[in-house]
């Protein structure tokens, strides 16, 4: 056995393993979906949509409270978050540019999208939750919108950083002033990554559990009431995960598959959109 | 250059809204920091901080709370996915960078993203009606068998198999924070320059040696950033963990022992807490989280901002 052969089967061995690595990724990832596939199907059934929960251990109850509850909470926190969002990210990649301050912010803003979401859970419940004696919508929403805002953020940020200088330039050169070269010029040039982000945004708030627990905390009616405690699809999969009831936990394995299939069907679209727009 | 023309009245309110709005990111921070603080006053009054942390009992009856049990709870299940996760991440990168054929490396990139993307509660539910009952019927036993038999992992793995454990929670963890590590070290690789694994094959080294002795060296910044973020994400997951650990504030040598986390106690407990010490002990915990999770993404992001700097030279 020469040195040679000694390294070409070490070098051997060491790229099996890295590829029997990414066999191992591709498995989790191909077993948690098909599971919840599998789980989600069978349990699947139209008064899912169509019921409010029934009591407890009574068998044909739904979860549509809980479907229209995840949508205002989604649909509200996107409407505080967006906004923030986009116009923070304008500030930092337009006023700001350059300048210390919009590096400062942009990392800060970064460290934002990875801090625990319970901590804001916490902080809402201390604001919204404790002040007013109820749990409530609004505060749910309210989280969520500040898990949102970072990660908004940062995408404008970087796709307002990538429309060219000259394109601003020229506008300028025609007379417009600067807001008006940013929102006709700017923001139509960067429209489709920050729509993109947008769209990442929502997929990642929309999974979310832990904000929800002690803000819009849940809530077995039908409701509009913001004001209110407000169930979502999350927080519902959690209690009737850890519940004794075998109904129960088809209902939360169905509820999961929705999810998964909208979360992953957003983000998908997300990158492809990317691709598109970026990629020539 | 910007233009010098920038008294028009609406654009200096444009301006305004743009800056509040980058701000509210900074108030964010502070505002969390200062509500926590205050909050958790009467637990840090009663108990102090370096008791808090070390104070091992968590007794809502006898209004005695310390955070040891879920410290450690947490910093043992980051530990053991890290240390599961890590090799798994680095041989993905090496993997999509240096073996897979072209056509591959997107779809298998944008596959170990999803795993990013799937949500934990997603994971909670896999991990506590799969996962769990394959450790206890399976993967716990026979760990036990072989790996229990020898003198330290026979402390680690004692008791009788359950599933509701830190073992289970570890696993789960790990493939959450796999993807992290693997796409942050994917572009650090991909970012030594073709050149300089060129003249490493030009002396004759193998695929795994240039990976090994040039690739890795040279990115290990980056790498080591990845490794920091994706500890970040595992020290404050929550609902994933809260599905397999059982809540259960004690100091265990066991891995086969259900346990807690801060994240986990917070999200069982919160909205239970009936006494204000409680409650205060609870955002007291919250506390101890956010300055933990925050001064760790804190590092990862200085890494990775060093790792870019060298890279655009």
């Amino acid at each position: 056995m020469t040195h040679e052969t000694k390294r070409r089967i070490e070098g051997f061995i060491a790229l099996l393993l890295s590829t029997m690595a990414a066999f191992v990724g591709l498995f989790w990832l191909v077993f948690i979906l098909g599971d919840v596939l599998v789980h989600g199907i069978g349990a699947m059934h139209v008064s899912l949509f169509t019921n409010d929960p029934a009591p407890a251990g009574v068998e044909g109850g739904g979860l549509r409270n809980a479907f229209l509850g995840h949508l205002i909470i989604t649909g509200f926190a996107t409407l505080i978050g967006v906004p923030i969002g986009v116009l923070g990210g304008t500030f930092l990649a337009e006023y700001a540019r350059g300048r210390w301050i919009s590096r400062v912010i942009s990392i800060l803003a970064d460290i934002m999208v990875s801090v625990p979401s319970i901590i804001v859970g916490t902080f809402i419940y201390a604001l919204m939750v404790r002040p007013v004696g109820h749990f409530s919508g609004w505060a749910g929403a309210a989280a969520l919108a500040i898990i949102m805002i970072p990660v908004v953020l940062r995408t404008t940020e970087d796709m307002l950083s990538l429309v060219p200088w000259t394109l601003r330039e020229a506008a300028f050169a025609l007379g417009s002033p600067y807001y008006k070269v940013i929102i006709q010029v700017v923001y139509r040039g960067a429209a489709t990554g920050i729509f993109t982000g947008i769209l990442l945004s929502i997929a990642r708030v929309a999974g979310e559990t832990a904000p929800l627990l002690f803000t819009a905390f849940n809530n077995s009616f039908f409701s509009y009431n913001m004001n209110g405690p407000m169930p979502s699809l999350t927080v519902s999969v959690f209690q009737y995960a850890m519940g004794p009831y075998d109904d129960w936990h088809a209902q939360a394995w169905a509820a999961s598959l929705v999810i998964t299939l909208f979360i992953l069907f957003i983000t998908i679209t997300g990158r492809l959109l990317i691709k598109w727009r970026y990629k020539q | 250059m910007k233009p010098s023309i920038k008294k028009n009245p609406v654009d200096s309110i444009f301006a305004a809204l743009t800056a509040v709005s980058s701000f509210a990111i900074i108030f964010l921070i502070i505002g969390i920091l200062i509500v926590l603080v205050s909050e958790s006053s009467l637990a840090i009054h009663k108990f102090g901080i370096l008791n808090f942390i070390t104070e091992t009992d968590w007794d809502p009856v006898k209004e005695i709370f310390g955070a040891a049990s879920t410290l450690y709870g947490t910093m043992v299940t980051t530990a053991l996915s890290m240390l599961i996760a890590i090799p798994i991440a680095i041989g993905i990168a090496v993997f999509i960078t240096e073996i897979a054929p072209n056509f591959l490396k997107g779809p298998i990139g944008i596959a170990i993203e999803l795993l990013a993307a799937i949500p934990s509660i997603i994971y909670g539910m896999w991990g506590l009606f799969t996962l769990a009952p394959l450790m206890t019927d399976y993967i716990e036993p026979a760990l036990q068998q072989t790996l229990g038999k020898l003198p330290f992992f026979s402390v680690l793995l004692a008791g009788t198999p359950m599933g509701i454990d830190l073992l289970t929670a570890s696993v789960i963890l790990s493939i959450m924070i796999i993807p992290f590590t693997a796409s942050i070290s994917r572009d650090a690789f991909n970012l030594t320059p073709e050149v300089v694994k060129e003249s490493a094959y030009a002396l004759g080294a193998t695929q795994w040696e240039v990976v090994k002795n040039i690739v890795i060296p040279y990115s290990k910044l980056g790498v080591f950033g990845g490794v920091v973020l994706s500890m970040g994400r595992a020290i404050g997951e929550t609902m994933a963990v809260a599905f397999v650990l059982g809540n259960n504030h004690q100091i265990t040598s066991s891995l086969l022992d259900a346990a807690a986390t801060i994240t986990v106690s917070l999200a069982n407990e919160f909205s239970e807490a009936d006494t204000d010490i409680y409650l205060s002990s609870l955002f007291y915990l919250a506390l101890v989280l956010f300055v933990l999770s925050f001064i760790t993404l804190f590092i990862a992001k200085y890494f990775l901002i060093r790792a870019e700097r060298k890279y655009s030279r």
